[in-house]
């Protein structure tokens, strides 16, 4: 395959992985939920149980996205984690405090107080997701830095220096050339954190046997859901009507151009196609949730989320797009082809690739073993290894 | 950036990363090494379907938990930490050191992550079969991250299989097989491990004998530190024959670290090893010495010749090595031949850049010298890298004889009423951490200052950021990583209390 072949291959991979990852945070969105459609602490314990056996796939995804955007697209990872230095930060913070307290909340002698835990949860939910979504949005809306590969020689200045003293958290205020940059940024952030809440209630719907929760969930669900559907709308229209940043593919040079996303759409008609079907599954999943309480909804809507979201990367990503510009230097933008590894590392990646398929095969048995049955307060009750 | 600023935050970015992976550390062997234990515990209830087995696999099984949620917790920031504070190196050598860990991602984490759920939800829900199997998934799972993460870790120290491409201006990778199969990262792996195993046999130990000595679950007990006797001892004579081959490759890889190591200042053929002394200031470190044991140590030869930081700082003809100060105007070459080369580049002068590039070729293996301004700079801190070998190897054999020592007490019986026995077996884990944090203190203290060995120093490695940003993270994880120490312990010491649910053993 050419060099161009595998980066887009790993592009393509990225992408599923960001689209998994964002699918999964439906644990994120769940813990956002628990105190607002538990009653009592049995309930409480209850739902957390329910999105706690499947924790460990978010956190996990997110440690391999980062891993496979180091293997694959190396000056990405060396400029957005140490140049957005305090966004990242505090996504890892948040996960931090969030690994521990699923084992540790209900334990004798953790220290902090259940309470704590419980509100750890709540953190990461709200956290994870917005910075996450806000992140994700500067991948179209850019970000300030300066790439100069020669200074790996010139100890006063790094490869990539971040212009900003926030280091990424100007994502939530940033303007370019009197574009609202942020508007793009937090509309996204917000319909991540939505989506997850979403997901969330319909993971409830799918995974709890109570038909207490199952009326409270369906009933937020609809709140949530309209919710969602605002800020996402807003972020598509924003994208769709603003200028891109594009790439010439003669000289590599970087531009503004017009409309550069809905282009993007256009010109990749395939991709367009998994972008409306992934949005109808969506909102196919989002009727059956959140009218007929329907446990099946949660599979409409999560196929739809990883469709969406890989079409949204990549929009970001082909058809000559910069997928992380750079507004204090167009020229540092950065693109599949400038920031990719060595096609002998892509090509050994690629092999270590092909076992993918069987990673998900064997999390997804796993999964259906421990999910065979909804699961209910008695159980919880029974068993001392619950959470 | 000044001078002053940027040591600044070299120091802080170090700190934050020797207090991440330290802390990361006191739950990782743990993980490592209990997994098996608690695997074969598994087996064994599976095998005879004995209620007994069940309830002592179960109790250590909530330890295990107890400890995994954390060891993830803290492992996160370490995949990240590469980006956020050492970011010109995740830059210059991504290329390869990227590879393992995606690779570490995609085939540990799921692996250990998914099985580790079934494992502890499994009890009554998924078949027997498939729960036994996903319990040893879970430990080869961890052994597997151990694998790439230490191959990483590996390479930094001996960076194989790689070339520097002047045209993209970093290392890339060259083969694959050298990187992961270097005598290096081989022996790094087997030494880990088996530590590891060394670590948790002491762990059980320990919780055994405090129930021996408070006169509880007496045959549980025993059981398990006869179980945790046999596989530590098996794991101690390992670690001290990875450990000797350990060393042998640092002698040819970093003849300076295992200088510090040895706190030998001036080398000579036949050269004695030190077993228990002190380390001098510019003089050979004194003590009770083995002669001629460093030089087998480190050439296989009883004659061999071993350079200390002497030789190595002003060269020495007659054995053929460099002086320092050679070596750095070797890597100022390289590095004004790559501003050249690629000044050349631009202004399309392909024949200066030609000349260019066979220099800095030529210079590259003494690249990292080139930022430096002052020889010394290439002397590691002596005193914490020989103290902190000193004592790892001097428990190390420790461990070895005191292993022996309680295994024979069991057989004859003796072992419950041997005072001396108990309460050394009670302290066992500390010692074990002791000497497991030391390794890695050896490990990366002796190789400053590389973060690459010869190729890049610290200072060019790290973030160009505040130094305020990293000290307001440092804290910021001292607390967080404090809090949560405290919060694992606090559960361990309540379950360990509690006891394994054993009515019937009750004392
Ligand atoms: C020799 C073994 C070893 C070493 C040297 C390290 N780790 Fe580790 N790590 C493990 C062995 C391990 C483990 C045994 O697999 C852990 C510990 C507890 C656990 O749950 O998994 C783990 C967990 C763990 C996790 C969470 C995994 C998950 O999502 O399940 C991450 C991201 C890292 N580590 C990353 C690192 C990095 C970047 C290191 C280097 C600086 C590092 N670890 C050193
Ligand atoms: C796998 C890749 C690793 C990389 C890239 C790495 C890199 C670094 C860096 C850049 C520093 C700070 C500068 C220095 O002192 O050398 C450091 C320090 C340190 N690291 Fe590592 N490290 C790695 C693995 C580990 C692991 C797995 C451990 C142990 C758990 C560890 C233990 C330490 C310690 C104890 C220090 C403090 C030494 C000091 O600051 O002088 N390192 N490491
Ligand atoms: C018995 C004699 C021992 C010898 C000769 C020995 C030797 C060594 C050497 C030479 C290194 C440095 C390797 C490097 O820098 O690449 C090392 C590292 C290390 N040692 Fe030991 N060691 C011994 C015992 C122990 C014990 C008892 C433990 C813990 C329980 C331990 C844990 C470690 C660890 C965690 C490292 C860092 C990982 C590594 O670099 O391999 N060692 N050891």
């Amino acid at each position: 395959m050419s060099i161009l072949g595998l980066q887009q291959y790993w592009w393509i991979l990225i992408s599923i992985l960001a689209a998994a990852f964002v699918f999964l945070t439906f644990v994120q969105g769940g813990q956002t939920l628990v105190s607002q459609l538990a009653k009592n602490e049995k309930e409480r314990s209850l739902l957390i149980n329910s999105i706690g056996r499947r924790w460990d796939l978010t956190f996990t995804s997110l440690v391999v996205f980062g891993g496979a955007f180091f293997a694959s697209f190396p000056l990405f990872y060396s400029t957005s984690f140490g140049g957005a230095y305090w966004v990242w930060m505090i996504i890892l913070f948040s996960f931090i405090i969030q690994a521990v307290s699923y084992e540790y909340r209900n334990k004798a002698g953790n220290f902090l107080g259940q309470k704590t835990y419980d509100t750890f949860l709540v953190i990461n939910g709200v956290i994870a997701t917005v910075l996450i979504g806000a992140a994700v949005g500067t991948f179209f809306t850019g970000s300030n830095f300066i790439i100069n590969k020669v200074n790996i020689i010139n100890l006063s200045e790094g490869v990539s220096k971040w212009t900003t003293g926030t280091h990424g958290l100007e994502a939530v205020w940033a303007t370019f050339n009197g574009y609202p940059s942020f508007l793009v940024n937090l509309s996204l952030a917000l319909a991540v954190l939505f989506l997850s809440r979403v997901l969330g209630g319909m993971y409830f719907l799918f995974s709890v046997d109570n038909t207490d929760i199952i009326e409270r969930t369906t009933k937020l669900l609809k709140k949530c859901s309209i919710m969602f559907l605002v800020f996402f709308l807003l972020f598509l229209g924003l994208i769709l009507t603003k200028e891109g940043f594009a790439v010439n593919p003669d000289t590599k040079e970087i531009f503004m151009e017009k409309y550069k996303y809905l282009h993007n759409l256009l010109n990749m008609p395939m991709v367009l196609i998994i972008l409306l079907i992934g949005v109808v599954l969506v909102l196919y999943g989002i009727f059956k949730g959140a009218f007929k309480s329907s446990s099946n909804a949660f599979w409409f809507t999560g196929t739809g989320t990883v469709l969406a979201v890989m079409a949204l990367f990549m929009v970001a990503g082909f058809n000559n797009t910069s997928y992380y510009p750079s507004v204090a230097d167009l020229q540092s933008s950065l693109t599949i082809e400038n920031s990719s590894s060595s096609k002998f590392t892509l090509i050994v990646m690629s092999y270590v690739s092909l076992a993918m398929p069987f990673v998900i095969g064997y999390i997804f048995i796993a999964w259906r073993s421990l999910t065979r049955k909804k699961i209910t307060i008695e159980e919880i009750e029974n068993d001392k290894m619950s959470y | 950036m000044n001078e002053h600023l940027l040591s600044a935050l070299v120091d802080w970015s170090r700190a934050q990363f020797a207090l991440t992976a330290l802390y990361h550390w006191i739950f990782v062997p743990l993980t490592l090494g209990f997994g098996f234990i608690i695997a074969f515990m598994h087996t064994i209830y599976a095998k005879t379907g004995d209620e007994k087995w069940k309830e002592t696999t179960k109790f250590w099984m909530k330890l295990f938990a107890v400890n995994f949620a954390i060891g993830v917790a803290t492992g996160i920031i370490l995949e990240f930490q590469f980006g956020t504070n050492w970011s010109n190196y995740s830059w210059f050598v991504g290329d390869i050191f990227g590879a393992p860990l995606a690779i570490e991602g995609i085939f540990a984490f799921f692996m250990e992550s998914t099985f580790f759920a079934v494992m502890i939800f499994g009890w009554g829900r998924v078949n027997k079969k498939f729960h036994l199997v996903s319990t040893w998934l879970t430990a080869i799972g961890t052994n597997l991250s151990a694998i790439w993460i230490l191959i990483a870790n590996a390479w930094m120290q001996d960076p194989a299989g790689t070339v520097f491409n002047p045209a993209t201006g970093r290392n890339e990778m060259a083969s694959f097989a050298d990187v992961v199969f270097s005598e290096t990262a081989v022996n790094k792996f087997l030494h880990t491990i088996s530590q590891a195993y060394l670590l948790a046999s002491f762990f059980v130990i320990t919780v055994g004998a405090w129930y021996l000595i408070k006169n509880r679950h007496i045959l549980f007990a025993k059981r398990s530190v006869l179980i945790a006797t046999v596989f530590g001892l098996l794991a101690s004579i390992l670690v001290a024959i990875t450990g000797d081959g350990s060393a042998y490759n640092v002698a040819k890889k970093q003849p300076m670290k295992l200088a510090a190591m040895e706190g030998l200042y001036d080398g000579t053929s036949n050269c004695s090893l030190v077993i228990v002394g002190v380390a001098n200031d510019n003089k050979n470190a004194s003590g009770i010495k083995m002669p001629g044991f460093l030089s087998y140590l480190a050439t296989r030869d009883f004659d061999g010749f071993v350079p200390g930081v002497n030789d190595l700082l002003n060269g020495n003809a007659e054995q053929g090595i460099k002086s320092t100060e050679e070596r750095m105007e070797s890597g100022k070459l390289a590095i004004a031949a790559f501003k050249d080369y690629n000044d050349a580049l631009k202004s399309g002068d392909t024949a200066k850049a030609s000349e260019s590039k066979k220099i800095l070729l030529d210079n590259y293996n003494n690249f990292g010298y080139g930022y430096l301004k002052d020889k010394s700079e290439v002397v590691p801190p002596v005193g914490i890298t020989f103290y902190s070998f000193h004592l790892m190897v001097g428990l190390g054999f420790y461990f070895i004889l005191f292993l022996a020592w309680i295994l024979y007490l069991q057989m004859k019986d003796k072992y419950i009423k041997n005072k001396l026995a108990l309460k050394l077996s009670f302290i066992g884990i500390i010692l074990a951490y002791v000497a497991t944090e030391l390794g890695w203190i050896v490990a990366e203290v002796g190789r400053q200052p590389w973060t690459i060995q010869d190729i890049l120093p610290t200072s060019a490695s790290v973030s160009d950021i505040g130094t305020g940003n990293v000290q307001t993270t440092f804290f910021m994880f001292l607390a967080i990583f404090t809090a949560l120490l405290i919060a694992e312990l606090g559960i361990m010491f309540k379950i360990i209390k509690k006891g394994p649910n054993l009515k019937e053993e009750e004392v």
